[in-house]
C-alpha cells in the first residue's frame, strides 16, 4: 500500500470486520433490512450510501471549523439531505423501476444513523482526506452487510441472483428443483432479513471472542 | 369514518412501522433495555409524529405537489402555462420541518412543562435523526393519504404502533437477562432475531382488514363454479359411460 499508510489503511479495513458499522456499532439498520428481498436492490442502496457517506464526510470534514456546535445538527441534516436528493434524482433519471422499488428508503438514507454517526464521531474532528477514507470504509461495511442479506434472501427466496436464474426453473422442475427443492417464500418477507442479520453477528461474534457483549 | 379506523388499526398493526418497514430501528435497539426509557422514547415518538405528518401533508398538499402552487396563480396549476412540480425538493423541506419543529417542542415543553421535559427532553434530540420521523413524513407522501385529519391519525397510529413495539422489546430485553442465551448472540444478536420472531408474529395480522370483505363473494362463485364443474363432469361421466356401452 504506497497510497495509503498504515494508519489510513485501517480506517477503511476496521469497519469492514471489527468495527462493522451494522454488526457492531449497531448504526444504519434503519433503511437496510427492508430492501434487501433482491440482490440488485441491495448493491444500488449500497453504491448511494457510499456516494453520500464518502463526500457528505468530506464537506462537513472541511466545514468543520465553522459550524457552530448549538445548530450542527441541522447543518448536517441539510448536507445529508442535498446529496440524498442528487442519488434520487439521478436514479430517477437513470434507473426508474429501481428507484421504484427503492421508494421512500433512498429518502430514508438522510436519517440513516450510520451517516449522522459517523459525522458527530469522525468528520467533525479529523481532516477531509482522513474523513473520506473513514466514509467510504464505513460505506463498505454497510454494503457488505447488505449485499450478503441481499445475496441468501433472493436465492432462497426467488432462487435467483440479480434477477438471473441460478436454481434451475421451478416450473419446469429444472435444475436443483428437480430433487424436490422448493423456494422459501418467506425469506422474502421482512421479519427474516433480521433474522439473517442476527445469524451474521452470531457467526461473527463467535469468530471473536473479544465482540462478545456480557 | 371507517376509512380513519381503517387506516389507524392498519398502521398500528399491519404496516407497523418497526416490523413490517423497520423505520427507527436505531434507536428501537438502543434504547430499549429498560421499560422505563422505552416508554419515554415511545411517548416522544408518538408526540412528534402526531406534529410532523400533518406539518409535512399541508407542505406537501401546497407546495410540493405538481400543481400544488395552484394556490398562488392557476399558471402555476396543472395545464397551467407554467407548471410547477418542486417534489424534488421534498426530502429537505420535510428533514428541516422536523428539525425544527423538534427544537421548537424541545423549547415549548421545557418552558411550560418541566416534569414532562424531565422525561422526554433527553429523548427529543434524538428523535431529529430517527427514521420512523422521516419515514412517516415519507410515507405519508408516498401513500397519497387524501385529507389532513388523515394524515394527523396516520400519524398519531403510526407512533402508537412504534410504542408498542418498543415496549414490547425492552419487557422482552428485561427478562432475557436471566435466560441462557448463547454468548457469541447475546445482547444484540438475540435482540435482532426476537424482533424478527415478533415481526412473523405480526404477519398475521395483514388479514384482519382484507378478510372479511373479499371471503364472501369468491367462495361462492367458486361454489357455484364446483356445481357447475359437477355436472359438467357428471355429464361427461354419463357420455362416456354410453360411449363405452
Amino acid at each position: 500500500m504506497g497510497l495509503l499508510s498504515k494508519k489510513d489503511a485501517n480506517l477503511i479495513i476496521d469497519p469492514l470486520t471489527d468495527n462493522n458499522p451494522i454488526t457492531i456499532q449497531v448504526l444504519g439498520i434503519c433503511s437496510a433490512l427492508a430492501i434487501t428481498a433482491e440482490l440488485k436492490a441491495s448493491l444500488v442502496m449500497g453504491i448511494a450510501v457510499l456516494f453520500v457517506l464518502g463526500v457528505g464526510n468530506v464537506v462537513i470534514s472541511l466545514m468543520r471549523n465553522i459550524i457552530p456546535s448549538k445548530i450542527r445538527i441541522i447543518v448536517q441534516l441539510i448536507v445529508v439531505a442535498t446529496l440524498v436528493i442528487i442519488v434520487d434524482q439521478v436514479l430517477k433519471a437513470f434507473a426508474f423501476e429501481l428507484s421504484k422499488t427503492l421508494s421512500v428508503f433512498i429518502g430514508l438514507i438522510i436519517t440513516n444513523c450510520i451517516i449522522m454517526g459517523r459525522f458527530e464521531a469522525f468528520a467533525l474532528g479529523n481532516g477531509p482526506w482522513k474523513s473520506f477514507l473513514d466514509g467510504i470504509g464505513n460505506a463498505l461495511g454497510y454494503a457488505v452487510i447488505l449485499i450478503i442479506v441481499g445475496f441468501f434472501r433472493e436465492l432462497l427466496g426467488s432462487g435467483t441472483l440479480f434477477g438471473i436464474p441460478v436454481l434451475g426453473d421451478p416450473i419446469e422442475k429444472t435444475g436443483v428443483y428437480a430433487t424436490g427443492y422448493e423456494n422459501n417464500g418467506f425469506m422474502l418477507m421482512p421479519p427474516m432479513a433480521l433474522i439473517i442479520v442476527g445469524l451474521i453477528i452470531w457467526v461473527q461474534r463467535s469468530r471473536n471472542k473479544d465482540l462478545i457483549e456480557d | 369514518m371507517i376509512e380513519h379506523l381503517e387506516l389507524f388499526f392498519k398502521s398500528i398493526f399491519i404496516d407497523n412501522m418497526v416490523f413490517a418497514v423497520f423505520l427507527g430501528m436505531c434507536s428501537y435497539l438502543a434504547v430499549s433495555k429498560k421499560v422505563a426509557t422505552a416508554v419515554g422514547l415511545g411517548a416522544a415518538v408518538i408526540f412528534v409524529l402526531a406534529i410532523t405528518v400533518p406539518l409535512n401533508w399541508l407542505l406537501d398538499q401546497y407546495l410540493l405537489q405538481p400543481g400544488a402552487l395552484s394556490w398562488l396563480d392557476p399558471e402555476y396549476g396543472i395545464g397551467g402555462s407554467q407548471e410547477m412540480d418542486l417534489g424534488f425538493l421534498s426530502f429537505i423541506m420535510f428533514i428541516a420541518t422536523i428539525a425544527t419543529m423538534v427544537q421548537l417542542v424541545e423549547i415549548v415543553v421545557e418552558k411550560f412543562s418541566p416534569s414532562l421535559y424531565n422525561s422526554l427532553g433527553i429523548f427529543l434530540p434524538l428523535i431529529a435523526v430517527n427514521c420512523a420521523i422521516l419515514g412517516g413524513s415519507l410515507f405519508m407522501q408516498s401513500r397519497e393519504i387524501e385529507t389532513l385529519g388523515l394524515a394527523l391519525n396516520y400519524g398519531v397510529s403510526s407512533g402508537i404502533g412504534w410504542f408498542l413495539a418498543i415496549l414490547a422489546i425492552a419487557a422482552i430485553r428485561e427478562k432475557i437477562r436471566y435466560s441462557n442465551v448463547p454468548a457469541p448472540l447475546r445482547g444484540l444478536g438475540i435482540t435482532f432475531i426476537i424482533t424478527g420472531l415478533m415481526g412473523i408474529g405480526f404477519l398475521s395480522f395483514g388479514g384482519m382488514l382484507t378478510g372479511g370483505d373479499e371471503e364472501g363473494e369468491p367462495s361462492t362463485e367458486a361454489a357455484i363454479n364446483t356445481n357447475d364443474l359437477k355436472i359438467e363432469d357428471a355429464k361427461e361421466l354419463a357420455d362416456n359411460t354410453k360411449i363405452v356401452k
